[in-house]
């Protein structure tokens, strides 16, 4: 048995067609779907107070309720869609309101930077930007820096180990005067190095040898960019072999193990003299093309 | 897609005159030019809703923009908290876990 369509408007049977449609209105107001998009039981309420306002706002239909001749039912209305239903989809986009632009990664970023309550941001000092030259190895190694300021004073900075051109550092409270102070950006500039240059979080440096060392090994001293260590040239190296120095490249941390150093062999036959000359005429003839020149042949 | 003439048989008592103001006034963002609108799923029902507004729900129409104003914003912070809700579906439990455990402890 559905509800007294009277009771569902809180009317009494006499009620007149005007106070029907105003108390129809008034659950209107307070009921609309689309103006409660947090209340699940709104759609319920407002169409029940719609289909009771349709059966009595019709003196047929009335009437024949009155006789019992009609349920509270009535004549249900076909199912529409709300607004709701489309308005928190992405189709809702279509009727962005022109007075928020916040974007939720925007309010969320901003309030995890400052790590401050709301309210107190309008006295809060404004972020200064600055650029800080390193040279190579101090970004390499990573370590203290002081950066003196345009405007006077100086800010000690802690570069991170393996720190690239463009990262920025921002120093909390190191910024303009507010309250909280606002922060210091400050942008690192690497320097590049004549010999190391950098893979990700390995260090590449040609190491230059002589034919002795090439040929009957040895061991030689190598830079790194924590100082230089000995290493071992293995007997018979070709010019172009790789070596690594595990470890040495970008010190580790906290999430992240330390990078390699790899040296490239390059060998340098310097000043000559007849002796040497002598040794490589007595040497047996080789040709190091053969295996180049009959891969090209075969093509051509 | 329908066209502003199926609009007036869809929702009873809809003059197109209306729909052309409520275009004009920016309460409506249909696709299309003049003469030639084309209405979404969601215009319809948003012309359904400016339509109750003014005459079951009792808005003048120069109070319109206030309350569609309001329920823009609405309707904008509830898509936010959606693309929240989706972002800490994707990340791992224990992570949400922490998060809805901070949200119940910050007042």
């Amino acid at each position: 048995m559905a509800d007294d369509p009277y009771k569902i408007l809180g009317l009494s049977k006499g009620a007149t067609e005007k106070q029907i449609k105003a108390a129809f209105h008034k659950i209107a107001k307070t009921s609309h779907p689309d103006l409660n998009p947090g209340d699940k039981k709104a759609e319920e309420r407002f169409k029940s107070a719609a289909n009771a306002h349709d059966l009595l706002s019709d003196p047929e239909k009335r009437a024949r309720f009155d006789r019992g001749e009609l349920d509270g039912a009535g004549q249900e209305a076909p199912p529409r869609g709300y607004y709701r239903d489309h308005a928190e989809t992405a189709a809702g986009a279509r009727y962005n309101s022109r007075f928020s632009e916040d974007d939720l990664s925007d309010i969320l970023s901003g309030m995890f930077r400052n790590g401050e309550r709301p309210g107190t941001r309008s006295m809060k000092g404004r972020d200064t930007r600055y650029s800080l030259p390193v040279t190579f190895v101090q970004a390499a190694r990573g370590g203290p820096q002081r950066l003196m300021l345009p405007e006077g004073g100086e800010i000690d900075v802690q570069i991170p180990p393996g720190t690239i051109t463009g990262t920025v550092l921002r120093l909390r409270g190191k910024g303009g005067a507010g309250a909280p102070p606002g922060d210091a950006m400050i942008e690192i500039d690497v320097g590049s190095h004549p010999f190391f240059t950098r893979d990700g979080q390995d260090i590449l440096l040609e190491l230059p040898v002589t034919v002795q060392e090439a040929v009957l090994g040895g061991r030689v001293t190598v830079p790194t960019i924590t100082g230089s260590v000995t290493m071992a040239i293995p007997e018979g190296s070709d010019s172009g072999t790789k070596l690594r120095l595990r470890g040495k490249g970008i010190p580790a941390q906290a999430n992240r193990p330390a990078g390699d150093a790899f040296a490239t062999l390059r060998i340098v036959i310097g000043p000559q003299d007849q002796a040497l000359r002598d040794a490589m005429r007595a040497r047996p003839v080789f040709d190091p093309r053969h295996e180049l020149l009959s891969s090209v042949d075969m093509e051509v | 897609m329908i066209t502003i003439e199926a609009l007036s048989v869809t929702i009873a008592g809809l003059s197109p005159g209306d729909v052309e103001r409520w275009i004009a006034q920016d309460w409506l963002r249909p696709d299309g030019e003049p003469g030639h609108w084309q209405f979404r799923e969601i215009d319809v029902a948003r012309i359904r809703l400016i339509h109750e507004l003014r005459h079951e729900i009792g808005v003048e129409e120069g109070g319109l923009p206030v309350v569609l104003s309001l329920m823009d914003q609405l309707y904008d912070s509830r898509r936010q908290l959606r693309r929240l809700r989706e972002a800490l579906e994707q990340v791992p439990d224990e992570a949400r876990q922490t998060v809805i455990g901070a949200i119940r402890t910050v007042t």
